[in-house]
């Protein structure tokens, strides 16, 4: 049955995996929650990528190269949001998204 | 010389110029220097004019056919192009020698006048521009630069009626002259716009040939009479007729000197020039004439009523000249170039030659502005007595002096004007000059009797005569206001009309009808004078208190002041405070409600910025999800057109 592991496996699997991280992102009230949330999210689009690069096209590597490129870009990203996320847990002794309200009117 | 004078004209009103700024920047705290300056350049000025006297009137067909024009392109643009530049004809080179010698004799009077006032300096400063603005608005060939000497003689009178700005009296006259002149100005402006609107220029002597033909312009009568009544209006504001005269008597809070040379002799008469120079546009269109006429006479009539009442001397001297000003612009409306600008100069002589030597009496008297505290003077001032029986003796017409003349010249062309132009209001507007004739002759042996004859009635007072560099002036201007008129007599070959005239040449008959009436009519007035103040037989206390009516009316000078006074608090402030309202309540409302309006929309809106990051992603994703239902719904051309096109 491995031999029948095609295309709509693939997009149903990261559709999942996007919808677990989207619900994470928007439901969940840890920072450090949602910030794994949008980490979910970037990886269902990488295996969209690699996906897509495997079955629709003849053989160049371009979703593979662009998905490596998503890991560093979100790596960085992470970088810089656990850094923001240590910064506000300082000023505010919280790491609950519904403390920070700040940019309200 | 004289070919000097006639190329370099423009030096005339330079030279006061050059005075001016000298005395401005370096003269000032000097100030026996300063007058030097002064009447040097003015002098200067003066023998300059003469020059260009002799040249015009020994060779005048040649400058009556052409007149000499030097000019020089101010700016230029498409379809407009300003010039300055001095025109010389025998008109305007009567006026250069008016305006210059009654100049040079005022600065010298002032040297006695003003001496030991502390604007002695700033006062020669401000005659040399004065004589500077107003030598180049006689000069201008276009009517542009008439119209920027014109404000620049204006704002000369504003700086010297408010001289002595110290007294608040000097201060609000000041100002009332220049905004009523302004009023005037307005309407004058506008003439001129219309005038190189329709015409597409301005400049004199082209006007005097595009002019006649107006049709050719598309302008109709009416439309050129219009052009004509509001191109008047600056005249009117400047030359005190009816009802813009109001500036005129109040002018007389400045120093004497200024009174005459300004307000009696050179400034006023811009607008009886002005109308004289376009008299061409006024014979066009009979209605503007016969409108002219009508406001002249009228004055004339109006002013001298005031002057009957009045109690001081520069007051009776100031509605005197608003009535002879009418006069002028009677005789403009007569169509009579000749008689007005005639009238106008020996006025000037005697108008400045009375001025001045009420200034003597001033001066000996200790600024006691009431006749009626005067009395007897003659012992005291035999020369000022003397030639201010002259310019009395003048102003009111009696042979050979020089108003006799020029008043009957235009009484006589007011009278063709009935006779041959067959108008019958000029009949009326005839009678009216005749009865301003013997006011005019009444009211001034008025004040010469109560002032010069009789006792002195203030005992504490001293009066004492003039020093010499103002009598000077007084004698110079009493000789030319005996001889000044002969210039005119209409038995000579080539009289006054022969030079400074529009159209023909007639040699005229003279109406000895008119003569001996205008003398007869004089000597009524002189007469009367004679019985009530110096005889005595009628007391004048007894007249006035039965004519008290008319005699109240008169005093308070028909309740012109007041009426203008009440239209402004009432009418022009109700107006002002109407426009408050509106601007407060609707312009200002409606700005404001587009603000108001802006910030309860955003308080309204700025509910939908929660601050939680969830929220934000929640809508984001949600438009996502939206679009691309869209997208499979209908196929991908209307999401990507939403998107902005991308494909």
């Amino acid at each position: 049955m491995m031999g029948n592991i095609g295309l709509e496996h693939f997009l149903i699997f990261s559709g999942t995996l996007f919808c677990i991280g989207l619900f994470g992102a928007l439901a969940k009230r840890n920072v450090i929650a949602i910030l794994m949330g949008l980490e979910i999210m970037l990886n269902s689009v990488n295996i969209n990528l690699v996906a897509f690069s495997r079955y629709a096209t003849t053989g160049d590597l371009t979703g593979q190269v662009f998905a490596i490129f998503v890991v560093a870009v979100a790596a960085a990203e992470v970088a810089v949001g656990l850094a923001l996320i240590v910064a506000i847990y300082r000023d505010r002794m919280s790491v609950n998204v519904e403390d920070f309200d700040w940019l309200k009117w | 010389m004289v070919n000097f004078a006639l190329e370099n004209a423009w030096l005339i009103p330079f030279l006061p110029f050059m005075a001016f700024v000298l005395i401005a920047l370096v003269f000032k705290p000097l100030p026996k220097v300063s007058a030097f300056v002064a009447i040097t350049c003015m002098l200067t000025s003066f023998v300059l004019a003469i020059q260009i006297g002799i040249g015009v009137f020994l060779d005048a067909e040649r400058f009556i056919e052409e007149p000499l024009k030097h000019t020089f392109t101010w700016f230029s643009m498409s379809g407009l192009t300003i010039e300055m530049g001095t025109q010389i004809d025998p008109t305007s080179a009567m006026m250069l020698f008016v305006v210059t010698l009654v100049a040079s004799l005022v600065q010298i009077y002032s040297l006695g006048y003003m001496h030991g006032d502390v604007g002695f300096s700033r006062f020669f400063a401000y005659l040399s521009l004065f004589a500077m603005s107003m030598l180049g608005l006689v000069i201008a060939p276009n009517l542009l630069q008439m119209f920027v000497f014109w404000e620049l003689v204006g704002l000369c009178s504003y700086l010297l009626i408010g001289f002595w700005f110290f007294k608040y009296s000097a201060r609000e006259a000041a100002k009332k002259a220049f905004i009523t002149t302004r009023t005037g100005d307005f309407g004058l402006l506008l003439g001129l716009l219309l005038l190189q609107i329709n015409f597409g220029t301005l400049d004199l002597v082209k006007l005097g040939e595009m002019i006649p033909n107006f049709t050719q312009y598309g302008l109709t009568a009416s439309g050129l009479t219009v052009i004509a009544i509001i191109l008047f209006l600056g005249p009117i504001g400047k030359s005190g007729q009816f009802p813009l005269h109001v500036w005129l008597p109040d002018a007389m809070e400045g120093p004497t000197p200024v009174s005459a040379l300004i307000h009696a002799a050179t400034m006023v008469v811009a607008g009886v020039y002005l109308v004289g120079r376009s008299l061409i546009l006024f014979q066009t269109v009979p209605a503007a004439m016969t409108f002219v006429a009508c406001i002249g006479a009228f004055t004339a009539l109006f002013a001298a009523t005031i002057a009957v009442t009045q109690v001081e001397m520069k007051k009776i001297l100031a509605y005197s000249t608003v009535s002879q000003l009418g006069y002028m612009m009677l005789a403009l409306g007569c169509g009579s170039l000749t008689a007005s600008m005639f009238h106008l100069m020996t006025h000037a002589f005697f108008k400045a030659l009375m001025f001045l030597g009420a200034g003597c009496v001033l001066h000996g008297m200790h600024n006691e502005l009431n006749i009626w505290k005067y009395g007897g003077l003659k012992k005291y001032m035999p020369v000022t007595y003397w030639t201010f029986l002259i310019g009395c003796l003048a102003i009111a017409g009696i042979p050979p002096f020089a108003g006799f003349w020029s008043k009957d010249e235009i009484l006589l062309v007011t009278y063709n004007m009935f006779a041959h132009g067959h108008q019958p209001i000029y009949l009326v507007l005839f009678i009216m000059a005749v009865i301003t004739a013997g006011l005019t002759a009444f009211y001034m042996f008025r004040m010469f009797f109560i002032c010069f004859h009789g006792e002195l009635r203030d005992e504490h007072a001293h009066p004492h005569e003039a020093p010499p560099s103002m009598l000077i002036a007084l004698i110079v201007l009493g000789a030319l206001s005996i001889v000044g008129g002969l210039v005119g007599m209409p038995w000579l070959e080539h009289p006054f009309g022969y030079y400074v005239r529009l159209g023909e040449f007639e040699h005229e008959a003279p109406n000895y009808f008119i003569m001996v009436g205008s003398v007869v009519v004089a000597c009524i007035g002189i007469f009367t004078a004679i019985t009530i103040y110096l005889k005595k037989s009628v007391s004048h206390e007894k007249l006035a208190e039965q004519y008290k009516g008319i005699y109240t009316v008169l005093y308070n000078k028909y309740y012109i002041d007041e009426i203008y006074l009440w239209l402004i608090h009432n009418v022009l402030d109700g107006l002002g405070r109407f426009l408050w309202w509106v601007d407060i309540t609707i312009v200002d409302g409606i700005v404001d409600g587009v603000g108001k309006s802006t910030q309860g929309l955003g308080s309204i809106l700025r509910r939908a910025q929660t601050g939680k990051l969830q929220h934000y992603a929640l809508v984001l994703f949600a438009g996502v999800v939206i679009l691309v239902v869209i997208m499979a719904m209908t196929g991908t051309s209307s999401a990507s057109s939403m998107l902005g096109g991308v494909r």
